[in-house]
């Protein structure tokens, strides 16, 4: 106990004279004026140099100086080759020294040069501010320092991490601090290889992609002790992931089945419940998203803090847009051609045809951008495996869709009349029910379900005039497989065949997947021609 | 009713053939309207319509006016023949600017040989093909791909590559010498991951965690994407929205402008990389003067430049000269007149004519920014010129063209010294 009580004692005292001994060391003497005079001079390799020793001089201007050239805001003023930091608006730009701070006024056209940044300076800057902020107050600071050191692991590093680890008081904060030393020793071609075992340990407990990764460089370590404890931490953490990559092809098949349901559950009913075959589908789905747009746009012109909610608006306006223009295909084409597959399908491909251009006359050829709320961006972690908001969302929109509809089919007066007038309509027309009526609701129905999915797709892709283009195949796919006029059909084969092209892509790509899942619905269709889940009973016989 | 139509419509092309010469000198633009290529083609129509129209302010060609004859290929591949013929025969058009899609171009080839007219076209390419009638005014491989992996390699220090591409002719090529040129520069084959998607591919969420895993075997990784068109938005979100940065695996794109961002929040992106000949954001006053032009004619101050916008600038300023120094539109005349021509580029120097039909031009090499534009991080010293025949293919390696007479041949066989090496 009393030793290691010395050992953690002298530490401190090898910690507390580290800075020093590096700043002497790395910076030769340099200032950090010297450094930044320095910065315009050679390519990007010999600017990230600068940067760490200009993050060695430990100065407390250092943080800021980096950071602004982080930003990009530093240039060089062509008369005097002083550095500046030069901020405002496009073509107002206001120029300050960059290190005393001092105001030296607006910048002419060409009086001054950037100086550039790219990816290296910028992983070198992060990595050198993500040291210099280790001690910071913040707990949030402290953990992106953490994580930036351990993404640019430099022995130089592992000082102030050591003096960092025992500074800190979070244990969670502790253990990422823990892991980026981790990362630095094994970088280091000077540590002792019992350093650097250890160091492997605290990677497999990590587990994830970015230590294997550090795990896989290790295996080249020239102690054959550490190369030996590399090997293991690799396996430890590939038997680790490949329990998470099944996991995470399940997720991905659920993912893109609950957004092919989304598509095809408005032709399920159009097509699947009426057996309409409508080819403006697709379009369906694109009005929506424009809808989508248009709501975006009014938002932000006239109330921005509503931002957030645009979805909330755009859900219920999709509905009535895409259902209207449905009951306007209904009434106005389909009806004239109940009975006529061929002609159906010629008459709704020709509205979807007028739709696209009708909306590419409006909004224009190009994309529009639809932005994400923020509860719909990023990513959180479930193990090893990484599940994207937009798409865990949308999983649960694509459910709740499925219920509202089934609920409504099965529980309302309205799903009565449409499942009698589907199932027998000479006799739910004795019965008093109004047929035309019905069918153009249930189509309408159909319809502004599309519009709904329209909404969920512009999370996702983009949202073009051909966005309905790419579903339509897709959809009815699913609908043939699943069982014409069920619901729960669509449901089983679009999660069927999510997940089973998920499972099928790693190993024959992207093409081949969807290739072979066509294959196999073509033999399935031969072997139940009519779908997972077939009506039975008199109904089928029309 | 047609038929009267018709039939008045050659009555009046016999008649203006007669007096061609005293009337306007026609310009043909076969670029899609409609269809799934509108959405990059669209553009190119009207910077065709504002080039046109600052050459009338100018005085015209050859003291005549200039007319634009706009056609609609609707981005149907046969289709584009059929307007190209209409446009050479029935308009009676002096040069064509036109075609985004390597197929298309393929489609109209021959269209522009039997007929003897000259095609412009904008676009970067895979190479492999020079035509006696084309004039390539986009960059080979040479001029995009090859100098954007030397970026990676010399300033980020690359070890493994992801080539990933929509399923078709250019990304299928570029990536063959891609893979080649890597090779070449000492790349173990298990370092270098191929990957093709179908046109409008939207779940990318396999391929993107598959390039992940690919990642993080200990040697830097970054990602070469030929992926075309509306592709593009949905892989970028789901790059974003993993949590791929650019400092952990840079994305190096050759289909994605500033067009293409303009339906995308970039903020996510900063970093990724793209390789053009031109950006926007170059800083030169002949950019300015184009931009400002472009927006006064357009009437919307926030529509972008792009590359094929400039590769037309450049070719019409080109084809103006040529018809100059030929005094005339013939083609044979103008063809001849074409090599060796050069016109002042967008990035402050000068491009000029090779004798291959492709064009001399600097390799700019840009990181996204949050406000959807790029900075430019690297380019090359000098220009490149447009190479038709790759080196790093053994197939291409022996072929040269030379349309100056004596040689006159797209694909002068080095090797058994004949004309007619092998094509694409």
């Amino acid at each position: 106990m009393r030793s290691a009580l010395a050992l953690l004692a002298s530490l401190f005292l090898l910690m507390a004279a580290a800075p020093i001994l590096a700043q002497t060391a790395e910076t030769g003497g340099a200032t950090l004026e010297a450094l930044a005079a320095r910065l315009p001079d050679g390519d990007f390799n010999d600017r990230a140099g600068i940067v760490s020793r200009i993050a060695a001089t430990s100065d407390p201007r250092a943080a800021a100086l980096l950071d602004a050239l982080l930003e990009g805001e530093l240039e060089r003023l062509n008369a005097d080759g002083r550095i500046v930091r030069v901020t405002g608006p496009r073509r107002q730009e206001v120029a300050f020294d960059a290190l005393t701070g001092e105001e030296i006024g607006p910048l002419g056209r060409g009086a001054s040069e950037r100086i550039r940044v790219n990816n290296a300076v910028r992983r070198a800057i992060r990595s050198a501010v993500g040291v210099l902020t280790l001690g910071s107050p913040d707990p949030a600071v402290r953990i992106s320092a953490a994580q930036a050191a351990f993404s640019g692991p430099d022995p130089e590093q592992i000082e102030p991490l050591s003096a960092a680890l025992a500074a800190e008081t979070d244990p969670a904060i502790a253990k990422l601090i823990a892991e980026a030393r981790a990362a630095s020793i094994l970088a280091d071609g000077a540590a002792a290889p019992a350093d650097k075992v250890a160091a492997l340990d605290t990677l497999t407990a990590r587990g994830d992609r970015a230590a294997l990764s550090l795990a896989i460089a290790a295996q080249n370590d020239p102690a054959p002790e550490v190369a030996a404890a590399a090997g293991d931490t690799r396996d430890a953490i590939e038997r680790v992931l490949a329990f998470w990559d099944a996991a995470r092809n399940v997720w991905f098949g659920i993912s893109l089945g609950s957004v092919l349901m989304l598509a095809a559950i408005g032709l399920a009913i159009t097509f699947g419940v009426m057996g309409v075959i409508n080819m403006a589908h697709g379009e369906l789905v694109m009005l929506g998203a424009y809808t989508t747009f248009a709501v975006q746009q009014a938002i932000v012109a006239s109330a921005p803090w509503l931002s957030e909610w645009t979805l909330a608006f755009a859900l219920p306006l999709a509905f009535l847009v895409s259902g209207s223009v449905g009951v306007a295909i209904e009434r106005g084409v389909c009806r004239f051609l109940y009975g006529r597959p061929l002609e159906t399908l010629l008459a709704t491909w020709g509205v979807s045809l007028i739709l696209q251009q009708l909306v590419r006359s409006i909004f224009g050829a190009t994309n529009r951008a639809v932005s994400n709320p923020d509860w719909m961006s990023g990513a959180f972690q479930i193990g090893q495996m990484q599940v994207t908001w937009n798409r865990f969302w949308i999983v649960l929109f694509a459910l709740a869709v499925f219920a509202a509809l089934t609920l409504l089919l099965k529980r309302t007066p309205m799903g009565l009349q449409m499942r009698a007038v589907t199932q027998n309509r000479r006799m739910a027309d004795a019965m008093g029910v109004r047929t035309g009526w019905v069918d153009a609701m249930t189509f309408g129905l159909g319809a502004g379900v599309a519009g709904v999915a329209g909404v969920a797709l512009s999370q996702i892709d983009n949202v073009s005039p051909d966005l309905g283009q790419s579903y339509i195949v897709d959809s009815f796919m699913v609908v043939v497989f699943g069982g014409v006029g069920n619901l729960w059909g669509a449901l089983a084969g679009a999660f069927t065949l999510g997940v089973a092209n998920k499972f099928l892509e790693p190993f024959a790509g992207a093409v081949m997947a969807k290739i072979l899942v066509l294959v196999f619905i073509i033999l399935f269709i031969q072997k139940r021609p009519r779908g997972l889940f077939a009506l039975k009973g008199r109904a089928v016989e029309q | 009713m047609m038929r009267i139509l018709s039939s008045t419509a050659l009555a009046l092309s016999l008649a203006t053939a007669a007096a061609a010469q005293e009337g306007p000198i026609k310009v043909g633009i076969l670029h899609s309207l409609s269809g799934t290529m509108a959405i990059s083609e669209t553009t190119l129509k009207d910077v065709m319509l504002m080039l046109i129209e600052e050459q009338n302010k100018k005085g015209g060609l050859l003291g005549r006016q200039l007319e634009a004859v706009v056609v609609d290929p609707a981005s149907d591949w046969p289709l584009f023949a059929e307007k190209a013929r209409e446009l050479i025969e029935v308009n009676d058009v002096d040069a064509v600017f036109g075609c985004w899609t390597s197929v298309s171009r393929k489609s109209v080839l021959p269209v522009f040989e039997e007929l003897n007219s000259i095609l412009f076209y904008p676009v970067q390419y895979e190479g492999e093909e020079s035509q006696r009638n084309v004039f390539y005014t986009g960059a080979a491989p040479n001029q995009q791909a090859i100098p954007a992996v030397d970026y990676l390699m010399e300033n980020e220090g690359v070890e493994r590559w992801v080539l990933a591409g929509t399923d078709y002719v250019y990304p299928r090529t570029t990536n063959k010498i891609l893979e080649a040129y890597l090779q070449a520069q000492g790349v173990a084959p298990e370092d270098i991951m191929i990957n093709y998607t179908p046109f409008g591919h939207s779940d990318w969420q396999t391929i993107v965690s598959d390039i992940k895993a690919f990642g993080s075997a200990g040697k830097k990784t970054a990602v070469v994407s030929t992926i075309n068109g509306d592709a593009n938005v949905p892989f970028y979100k789901e790059l974003g929205n993993q949590g791929v940065s650019a400092e952990d695996i840079p994305v190096v794109a050759f289909s994605v402008g500033e067009e293409e961002l303009a339906g995308i929040d970039t903020a996510p992106l900063v970093g990724h990389l793209a390789a053009w000949n031109y950006f926007m954001s170059v800083d030169t006053d002949v950019n300015a003067d184009f931009i400002d032009a472009w927006h006064a004619f357009i009437g919307d101050a926030a529509r972008v430049t792009n590359d094929p916008m400039e590769a037309h600038y450049i070719g019409f300023n080109m084809w103006v000269k040529a018809v100059e120094a030929a005094g005339t539109t013939d083609p044979d005349a103008v063809i001849d007149a074409m090599i060796g021509v050069a016109v002042p580029n967008l990035t402050g120097g000068y491009s000029a004519m090779g004798a291959n039909h492709h064009i001399t031009k600097p390799v700019l090499v840009g990181e996204i920014q949050d406000d959807g534009q790029f900075e430019v991080v690297w380019e090359t010293s000098g220009l490149v010129l447009g190479d038709a025949w790759s080196d790093y293919l053994p197939e291409s390696a022996p072929l040269i063209a030379n349309w100056r007479a004596p040689m006159s041949c797209g694909n002068f066989n080095t090797e058994t010294g004949q004309c007619g090496g092998v094509g694409q």
